[in-house]
């Protein structure tokens, strides 16, 4: 399975991400911001970090980078796109995915583990997965996701929401939500639900050693529901 | 405008100072040159008065491949690899500016470590501040956390460690040092000398700007009541165009158009353009014209002393200069060729086609001042009598409760969940620690860092502080299962033209000195920051000592979390009661003076080596070092971090319940054993004459002493987690 890993300027988890592709079985190319073609793909990541320095809104002006308008094509004719953190952020500027991603509730960067809960399981991303309940790393200053009243009704609607933020057993509530994001959203899909953007990162959840192995679960799971 | 006197002395040189460079120069400076003396001659970049002494410290060793001298210290971690590290301060931009402050501290240090060639794969900080009911302090410290965040997390460096403090002593002064490790190829490192005539001297990076102006003439002064119109003299961080240099950089460096390079930190284009030559005995000729400005009508003035971030000077091969472009072309970086090196010996610089500066370089580095400054040596306090009717009235429990919950002992965790602490995918051991564990990328291997400072010691007794804090660095080392390689150190003192601070600069120098010889621990990098003063009052002597060590196999690390009831609890080394300068002393009893604890290098080595071969045979299940508070502290940590609880037992002795659990005696460590394998470790313990005590089992959800005074660990790490989370928001 070919992916291809988006590195745009000041993008930081690129190669955290290409090696966690790569330990799973993607042959993965690493793409420039500035380039005209994706290579063939079945998978695009745009990754976390800080694209063109945050400066402006996050992930606007990634959205507007050259190689997004062939990722943004790419996504249109149903290609599988993943944005991680900024990549989310990236996502949402483009409008690929509903939303805006707010500053987090108490003006602070979050660093540290949390537990989401999978709420939908009908797309190549969690389909075939066995447990509903994960433990992933979040590392963000803009996750607070936030939408219309309508927007939200539409996005519940059409199943669009991928993971809530929980505690340990699964509960979403309000004081297991990490930065303040409407409902706990975590993550979200297109309404085709082959794109899919996330705050929480699989790709620093891939070793026991590290923060935890159920990023793992997720690559392996991906990989088997692409081939 | 006129150079005289007057205008020299407005740029913080002396009078003699002054004198010297017309002598030396045989005429009057102009504007420019008098800025560049300044620049070269403050106390920031010519150590001027701490020079002498720090040529006494040992910076030596199997591993050192660079020791101090270069933009930071190399050790070798085998297998071709390296480590270059340094710890820097940022104390006075911080305290006039926290966030701009502490993020361009960040940034620095990370520069002296890309510059070397090696990828920084690791920050770790440490900070002080004033008592926590000064009405700056909040303030400062969410500045300083978030400008330490805002640089670290867009770079994509994690920061694995870190100390906070809090004492009256920085109420005017905070400290703000901060520490990079970076990694590196032994054949791929890259230095400073410049070499071979007529070479290309290639400016990279941001374009300069205003601001920083005599920022290190700013830190190289007392504060007064004028601070707030030093902001000016703060610089401004970029840190995404930081990380496109570090990218462009390390790509350039991947072949060999490099011949030297050097960032421009403190004094800018000034520095960095006289230290490449300087070092390689060449002169150098800069065309003022050239250099890319952000802002009009810059004056050659100006644009030397600028302290514009994320610069970078490079000496190139003849004929890389297109290669080299297109790199940076490709990051959208500046790019410009401003001159070349010669055989003058000067540096010569230019602007509209006039020269407007020359001076032998050797003038500005070799002749520049150096002091040997009066000092005062500090008695040994006499130890004070604590009595038995003081501790009569305390209840163990709520001397626990207290400190546990104090600033200086509580979680940190709302700082470092601030910090990306997990990108780069090898953080093995998170802030909150004994160290911070990142493994070597792709390898078996790990590297562990700690930062450490004992102030109070250092206060209480220079020389006995200073050998102090290298020993409590060399213990977080061990007990993550690290071998200590190296130190680097961050020395912030009071002004050196009083005999009090130089006297507790020169025997903290001392200290250190002392045991990182005999401990085998060089330094190999570091920094000194003086004048941390506001008009008459200055800080606790502050040296700050940043460790590195090693972990042939990552999968032997040890963390400090209490692993599993039914385990044993030792304490390894000697308890003595000594409370003088201990927390408790201090903060239950008010009492302030007396002696810091002893330091008994023999013993330090021996047990930390002790250690080192439990945790080889795999029968150490979880460390931790007795530092600030005693084994109580100690022992209730690693409860909270495991969630399980313990039943203690004082053993026999004469210390009163006080004097052994809260004394701070050195060189000990606490320990979790399985309970089978207590024969063979006292066996390792008593072959090594190391001195242990078992003083419990893990068990259940409490923390009970002597059977009769019991506390629910959660409600411990309540105590623990709350404060500093409360006290912030």
């Amino acid at each position: 399975m070919k992916s291809s890993v988006i590195t745009f300027p000041g993008s930081n988890c690129d190669r955290d991400m290409d090696v966690a592709l790569k330990k799973f079985g993607f042959k993965n190319k690493m793409v420039w911001h500035n380039d005209n073609e994706l290579p063939k793909s079945d998978l695009v990541v745009l990754p976390g970090g800080f694209s063109y320095g945050d400066y402006l809104r996050c992930g606007s002006v990634a959205s507007k980078s050259k190689i997004m308008q062939s990722v943004i094509n790419f996504a249109k004719s149903g290609g599988l796109v993943m944005g991680i953190c900024n990549g989310f952020q990236i996502l949402v500027e483009t409008g690929l995915v509903p939303g805006v991603l707010l500053r987090n509730k108490y003006l602070e960067f979050i660093c540290r583990n949390v537990f989401v809960k999978i709420d939908n399981k009908d797309n190549p991303y969690f389909k075939n997965l066995e447990k509903d309940i994960f433990e992933l790393h979040i590392a963000h200053n803009e996750g607070n996701y936030f939408c219309t009243g309508d927007q939200l009704k539409e996005i519940k609607d059409n199943n669009q929401v991928a993971i809530y933020y929980c505690n340990n057993g699964g509960k979403i509530e309000e004081e297991f939500n990490p930065n303040g994001s409407i409902k706990n959203i975590a993550g979200i899909l297109n309404k085709e639900k082959n794109v899919l953007g996330m705050m929480p990162h699989p790709e620093r959840m891939i070793d026991s050693c590290l923060s935890g192995e159920d990023g793992s679960l997720f690559f392996k799971n991906l990989l088997n529901n692409i081939k | 405008m006129q150079v005289n006197e007057k205008l020299a002395v407005e740029h913080g040189l002396k009078v003699e100072e002054y004198k010297l460079i017309c002598e030396l120069l045989k005429r009057t400076p102009n504007l420019t040159e008098l800025g560049i003396f300044s620049a070269m001659w403050n106390e920031h970049c010519s150590y001027k008065s701490s020079r002498l002494h720090l040529k006494k410290l040992p910076t030596k060793g199997k591993k050192v491949i660079q020791g101090p001298g270069e933009n930071a210290g190399v050790i070798d971690i085998e297998d071709g690899d390296a480590i270059v590290f340094k710890i820097e301060s940022h104390n006075h931009p911080s305290f006039i500016e926290p966030y701009q402050g502490a993020a361009t501290g960040v940034g620095g240090i990370m520069r002296d470590v890309f510059t070397m060639g090696a990828r920084p794969i690791a920050n770790l900080n440490s900070i002080h501040f004033g008592s926590t009911q000064h009405k700056k302090t909040k303030n400062l410290l969410r500045g300083v956390v978030h400008g330490i965040g805002g640089y670290g997390n867009c770079m994509g460096v994690p920061t694995i460690g870190g100390q906070t403090c809090f004492d009256r002593s920085y109420n005017g002064n905070i400290l703000v040092n901060a520490m990079t490790l970076g990694l590196v190829k032994k054949n791929k490192i890259f230095y400073s000398k410049a070499a071979g005539l007529n070479k290309p001297v290639i400016y990279v990076g941001s374009k300069t700007g205003r601001d920083g102006i005599h920022g290190a003439s700013m830190a190289s002064a007392s504060f007064d009541d004028k601070i707030e119109e030093k902001k000016p003299t703060v610089q401004v961080g970029d840190p995404f165009t930081e990380k496109l240099l570090l990218e462009a950089c390390l790509e350039l460096m991947a072949g060999d158009s490099i011949i030297a390079i050097q960032d421009m930190g403190a004094a800018g284009l000034t520095s960095s353009s006289i230290e490449m030559a300087s070092k390689g005995k060449l002169g150098i000729e800069i065309n003022l014209d050239k250099v890319p400005c952000r802002e009009t009508k810059m004056t050659p003035y100006e644009i030397m002393l600028s302290e514009s971030q994320e610069r970078m000077l490079i000496v190139l091969e003849n004929g890389k200069e297109n290669l080299a472009k297109k790199i940076f072309d490709k990051w959208g970086l500046d790019f410009a060729i401003i001159g070349k090196t010669t055989n003058t010996k000067n540096i010569e610089l230019f602007f509209n086609s006039e020269q407007v500066a020359k001076i032998p370089i050797n003038i500005l580095v070799e002749n520049s001042p150096m002091y040997d400054r009066k000092w005062k040596k500090t008695k040994l306090p006499k130890k004070n009598k604590i009595q038995k009717k003081d501790l009569k009235n305390l209840k163990i429990l709520d001397v626990l409760k207290k400190m546990i919950s104090n600033p200086n002992v509580c979680s940190k965790k709302w700082i470092w969940e601030q910090y990306d602490h997990t990108v780069m995918g090898d953080t093995i051991q998170k802030p909150g620690g004994n160290s911070g564990v990142v493994r070597v990328h792709g390898t078996n291997k790990a590297v562990a860092a700690a930062v450490d400072s004992s102030a109070v010691y250092c206060w209480a007794h220079p020389l006995t502080g200073g050998k102090q804090i290298v020993c409590e660095s060399w213990r977080n080392l061990i007990s993550v299962g690290a071998k200590p390689v190296a130190i680097t150190n961050c020395l912030n003192f009071g002004s050196p033209e009083k005999e009090e601070n130089m006297g507790e600069f020169v025997e903290c120098v001392e200290g250190i000195g002392k045991a990182s010889k005999y401990l085998a621990f060089p330094v190999v990098s570091g920094n000194v920051s003086f004048y941390n003063q506001t008009k008459e009052i200055g800080i606790k002597p502050t040296p700050v000592i940043g460790g590195v060590g090693l972990i042939k196999d990552y999968t032997k690390m040890i963390t400090m979390n209490f692993k599993s009831e039914g385990n044993l609890v030792l304490v390894i080394g000697k308890t003595e009661g000594h409370l003088d300068q201990s927390l408790f002393a201090r903060t239950i009893l008010d009492e302030k003076n007396g002696p810091p604890p002893e330091i008994n290098l023999f013993n330090e080595k021996n047990n930390g080596e002790t250690i080192l071969k439990l945790i080889e045979d795999n029968y150490i299940k979880s460390a931790h070092d007795v530092s600030l508070g005693g084994i109580l502290m100690g022992v209730s940590k690693m409860c909270i971090e495991g969630n399980v609880g313990i039943e203690i037992k004082k053993p026999d002795s004469l210390l009163s319940e006080f004097e052994y659990f809260f004394s701070e005696d050195q060189g000990r460590y606490i320990i979790e054993i399985s309970k089978s394998d207590i024969k063979k470790v006292t066996s390792i313990l008593e072959k090594n004459a190391v001195h242990y005590d078992e003083i419990g089992t893990l068990v259940g959800k409490s923390v009970s002493f002597n059977e009769k005074t019991i506390v629910p660990v959660d409600e411990l790490k309540s105590y623990n987690n709350n404060w500093l989370k409360d006290y912030m928001r």
